[in-house]
């Protein structure tokens, strides 16, 4: 089991990688899916898949348990949601401040 | 948003020098902010202050008054006059164990006025966990989880 990071840095290096990014996507939209159907249609290697997988696992983000010879990953969604949720009310602080300046300036 | 960083960027109808002077003098950033700081910016000076509702917005200002008095901070970073403001604050109040963000305004022309972007970072050292209370329970179902990450890694992207 990947140890809980305290700090959000990992999830944010996690998802600053294109291809993690979808693959977060991907899990989010389609429930849990194996390694190798994360691999298909993309051009990484299953090796390259692995390794962006491990990442996202040490990071929090996603959870895994063998399935046969392969791996079914899944959205570990918690974390992720408080911090869209912490992200979305300081974006709306700032949209009232902005909203309280412009009133300031263009009287 | 995916970087853990807030990015808004607005065109104001006024001279550059009226919205530098809005931003970059204590009393007028007050006037709209909803501060009253002790005295004025000053690089590399921790400034203190309270909270106190906006003029500028008796709605706001109703909403506001709760909290009329809690000690408010900020860390003077980048004073570059009619182009660039910037400090460090801790975006949910004064917890000084807590990392600080740092919110920096930045002016350009625009055709019609000038254009203003605030950008705050650092927030990728924050942990939204220990804000519990504010930040979770209210979960929803797993639909609702994925909308809104979906939402977030998106945002801003064409």
């Amino acid at each position: 089991m990947a140890a809980r990071a305290s700090a959000t840095a990992p999830m944010f290096a996690a998802l600053g990688d294109p291809v993690r990014l979808g693959i977060v996507l991907r899990l989010c939209r389609e429930g849990p899916l194996t390694t190798m159907t994360l691999q298909e249609g993309t051009s990484v290697t299953r090796q390259g898949v692995s390794k962006h997988l491990r990442l996202l696992e040490d990071a929090g983000l996603v959870a895994s348990e063998r399935d046969g010879r392969d791996r079914l990953w899944r959205m570990e969604a918690a974390r992720l949601a408080e911090l869209s949720r912490m992200l979305e009310r300081i974006s709306a602080q700032w949209d009232a401040r902005i909203d309280r300046l412009r009133k300031f300036v263009e009287d | 948003m995916s970087q853990g960083k807030i990015e808004k960027k607005i065109v104001l109808k006024a001279s550059r020098e009226r919205v530098w002077r809005a931003i970059s003098e204590s009393q007028n950033f007050g006037v709209w902010f909803g501060v009253d700081f002790d005295g004025p910016f000053v690089v590399g000076k921790t400034l203190k202050g309270r909270i106190m509702p906006t003029q500028v917005d008796p709605e706001v200002a109703k909403m506001q008054e709760p909290y009329k008095g809690t000690p408010f901070e900020i860390v003077v970073e980048i004073i570059q006059p009619m182009e660039r403001f910037a400090f460090r604050w801790h975006p949910f109040g004064g917890e000084n164990d807590e990392p600080m963000t740092l919110v920096t305004f930045h002016l350009t022309e625009a055709d019609d006025g000038v254009l203003l972007t605030i950008t705050e970072s650092g927030f990728d050292k924050l942990d939204p966990a220990r804000r519990a209370e504010a930040f979770t329970g209210n979960e929803g179902g797993w639909e609702h989880q994925c909308k809104l990450i979906e939402k977030y890694l998106t945002l801003g992207k064409p």
